[in-house]
């Protein structure tokens, strides 16, 4: 009883880091450079992109989870993916929550350091690529701390997994899926106690991850 | 003239060493999923059998003897239907018994197999302030908190529950929706959200039996009314038709329900119990267990 | 690390400078938000001298030298360098040079990166400009936490690493005490000795009397006049020279074109 207790909370702290950290490692790849783009590119639509990418940091999670729910039904758009209840629908709405965040996030950062760094790098004739590499390089630890806002989002987020997901025992049922459960059968206490495992193991990863930058820091001026 | 490679090739590889080790993970478990999708089921399915915790105590058996794997989403049943008419599922399990017979009507579903029932029950708080108690229906129940104006709690969510409830209000000759927002109030939530509030506010609330025995936070709550025969709670079975979604997994839906109509799986649904007393009670047993047909008071 | 000073490139053979020019300037003017900033400019600089643009704070000696490296483009007129060279040939050193947060040894790898340097020259490269720049004991530390004069020097020898065949200089010495400010002029002074055309923006004239071969004055976005230092010096020719010259008024805004 105890024994299979554990073994149903170690599988659903996995799944919620491997669902959270799947989604936010994909948002990074595509944030961070349509963030980079936002902040050094000058062209038409732009300003409406950043301000439709600044407000979607605020997109209600139930909102993405539907819309992804109608793609990914079997008679939706994408059915034949076979998608829904798969924790690969639970990687691709966190993704797409997560992905605003990282992207404002990176083209604020990276917005002010061309500001800081662009006659030096005018001078030094850095091409485009150049100058992008080195800002984002310059910009490594404030992006650190934009993923750490966007896993933060990911982990504490219930509306859309619980839609794409179905909060499935042993398959998609995640941290914050397993509280709305206990929490609606009553178990008001081991509900909580799983909010104290999440807030925990949020604790956990931020202090590896500042950890981690300070490192960097450090390494910057060695 | 010079070969101009800068430092962003270092700083990129970089970036992408850190995040091909994560994307890694990704896939692997994208794989994961793409291979689980053969040979399992989905169940679509109400929150309150899920909740009961029924399908952790019958599932094991069947994917034990089959070594089909079950997926259980729960829902409220009108969602539950809706989802399945969307082709998102390969069986039903139900309790709206109009709507059910609809689903197969409109060729969404093959059939509709009776699998069990129990039975809804009022709850509220214990001291009781419209004297439910000593109601001789459920209507009269109904009737005597509208009189007096307690707070009872509504599900609100198109949900087998919901249905009932309003059917019961319907026969009281009561449209409780005019009080909606005073002490009518539709939380429009599942069964269990439902009974915190109810628990939390001091309100009534009709749920379904196996929920409030398993649910844990009842407080001030107790068991007021039931028994009544308008109160029948009947669980359907349907598997999706094929000829509506060809999606279906058809050969393990059949497998899942002959399963569950079959004696072992009728009598493992009778013997689950939550606190000593049973929660469902088989409907495809060819002779009446005497046990089970015992009513409460 | 190397013990002498070993030239980044072989010293041209204009050594002592030929008076053909490098650049010139023709009927630039510069407009920002209405104000004309830099009015009908024509100037030439000298292949191989170094040169001195010098004049009242905010006459546009520093949009002059961003022009001249291309971080500007002109409202009007044409800024030409001489054939066969590009803005790739131009050095600039900021007024207040802006470095990576990083160390000193970084910032040198990150200029010689972009230049297009190979990994494995890098080191060397980066040892060389460390020595000329007094700099090699300082190769570990934070470029932010320098002095200002050790700034000016790693800012000057960063723009060394490009190769440039015109250094413009803006200010170096501005917020300099007399011992930094000797640092950075004898730095110069190397520069120019290797065959490096130097422009150099200042508003001190005693620092153009030590430096200065050729004198431009610049006042209100105008050239007010231009040749040799010896010259300049001793016989302006403009008024607003002269006042200069004598430490008095600066040019007044809209007053500045003199006969």
């Amino acid at each position: 009883m105890a024994a299979s207790f554990y073994r149903d909370l170690a599988e659903i702290v996995a799944l919620s880091l491997e669902v959270s950290l799947g989604a936010v490692a994909l948002a990074a790849l595509l944030a961070i450079p349509l963030g980079a783009v936002l902040a050094l590119g000058r062209f038409w639509g732009r300003g409406a992109l950043v301000l439709l990418v600044n407000a979607a940091m605020g997109l209600p999670p139930v909102v993405v989870g539907l819309g992804l729910y109608l793609l990914f039904s079997r008679a939706g758009p994408l059915g034949p993916l076979g998608l829904l209840y798969t924790p690969t629908a639970m990687i691709i709405a966190q993704t797409i929550l997560v992905i605003p965040i990282i992207a404002s996030f990176t083209r604020e950062t990276i917005e002010g350091l061309a500001a800081e760094y662009g006659d030096m790098l005018a001078v030094l004739r850095a091409g485009f690529g150049q100058r992008l590499a080195t800002l984002l390089a310059e910009a490594r630890p404030a992006l650190l701390t934009a993923i750490l806002a966007g896993l933060g989002r990911a982990l504490s987020e219930v509306g859309a997994v619980m839609i794409v997901g179905g909060n499935i025992a042993h398959y998609t049922r995640v941290m914050t899926t397993a509280i709305t459960l206990e929490t609606s059968k009553g178990n008001l206490a081991l509900a909580m106690a799983l909010g104290g495992i999440l807030l925990a193991l949020a604790l956990g990863l931020n202090l590896a991850v500042g950890l981690f930058r300070e490192r960097m820091r450090e390494r910057a001026h060695a | 003239m010079q070969n101009r490679i800068g430092p962003w090739r270092h700083a990129l590889s970089r970036l992408l060493q850190a995040l091909a080790l994560v994307t890694g993970t990704f896939l692997a478990a994208s794989a994961l999923a793409a291979s689980a999708s053969a040979g399992t089921l989905i169940v679509q399915s109400t929150t309150s059998t899920r909740n009961s915790g029924l399908y952790d105590h019958i599932l094991p058996a069947f994917e034990k003897d089959t070594g089909i794997k079950v997926k259980v989403v729960a829902v409220g049943t009108g969602q539950a239907l809706k989802n399945a008419a969307r082709c998102d599922g390969d069986v039903l399990v139900v309790h709206a018994r109009p709507d059910e017979e609809a689903f197969v009507a409109k060729g969404y579903g093959i059939r509709r197999h009776p699998l069990m029932h129990n039975d809804f029950v009022i709850v509220g708080p214990k001291d009781d302030p419209a004297d439910v108690r000593h109601a001789r229906s459920a209507a009269e129940a109904l009737t005597r908190i509208a009189r007096t104006r307690a707070p009872f709690v509504s599900r609100g969510d198109e949900s087998g529950t919901h249905k009932k409830e309003k059917a019961l209000w319907k026969a009281a000759g009561i449209d409780p929706t005019a009080a909606s927002g005073s002490w009518y109030r539709e939380a429009g939530a599942g069964m269990g959200a439902t009974l915190n509030m109810a628990a939390g506010m001091g309100a009534y609330t009709l749920s379904d039996r196996g929920t409030w025995l398993a649910f844990n936070n009842r407080g001030d709550l107790a068991l007021l009314f039931s028994g009544d025969p308008a109160l029948y709670n009947p669980y359907g079975l349907i598997i999706v038709n094929p000829a509506h979604c060809p999606n279906v997994n058809l050969k393990d839906a059949q497998a899942f329900r002959d399963w569950l109509l079959s004696e072992k799986g009728q009598k493992l649904i009778a013997a689950y119990r939550v606190n000593g007393e049973q929660l469902f009670f088989p409907d495809a047993l060819p002779q009446k267990d005497g046990e089970a047909e015992k009513k409460d008071k | 690390m190397p013990d002498r000073v070993i030239p980044l490139r072989p010293a041209s053979l204009d050594r002592k400078g030929t008076d053909a020019p490098i650049c010139r300037l023709t009927g630039v003017s510069l407009e920002r938000g209405g104000r004309r900033l830099l009015d009908r400019i024509d100037m030439t600089i000298p292949q191989g001298r170094i040169s001195v643009l010098l004049g009242p704070n905010g006459a546009g000696k520093s949009l002059t030298l961003r022009l001249i490296a291309g971080l500007e483009t002109p409202s009007e007129g044409t800024v030409a360098l001489a054939p066969g060279l590009g803005t790739d040939d131009v050095g600039l050193v900021l007024q207040r040079p802006v470095f990576l947060r990083r160390s000193v040894h970084a910032n040198l790898a990150h200029a010689l990166a972009i230049a297009g340097i190979a990994r494995r020259e890098r080191l060397g490269r980066i040892a060389e400009l460390l020595v000329r720049a007094d700099l090699a004991h300082a190769a570990a530390q934070p470029a932010r936490a320098l002095s200002g004069g050790e700034q000016q020097r790693l800012a000057i020898v960063r723009a060394l690493a490009l190769g440039p065949r015109l250094l413009l200089l803006d200010e170096p010495t501005s917020s300099l005490d007399p011992r930094a400010t000797r640092a950075v002029e004898t730095l110069i002074r190397e520069i120019h000795a290797e065959g490096t055309t130097i422009l150099l923006v200042t508003h001190d004239v005693a620092q153009a009397r030590r430096l200065a071969e050729r004198v431009i004055f610049l006042a209100d976005g105008q050239v007010c006049e231009s040749g040799p230092a010896k010259t300049f010096f001793e016989k302006p020719r403009s008024r607003a020279a002269a006042a200069y010259l004598e430490g008095r008024l600066p040019a007044r805004p809209g007053n500045a074109s003199d006969p």
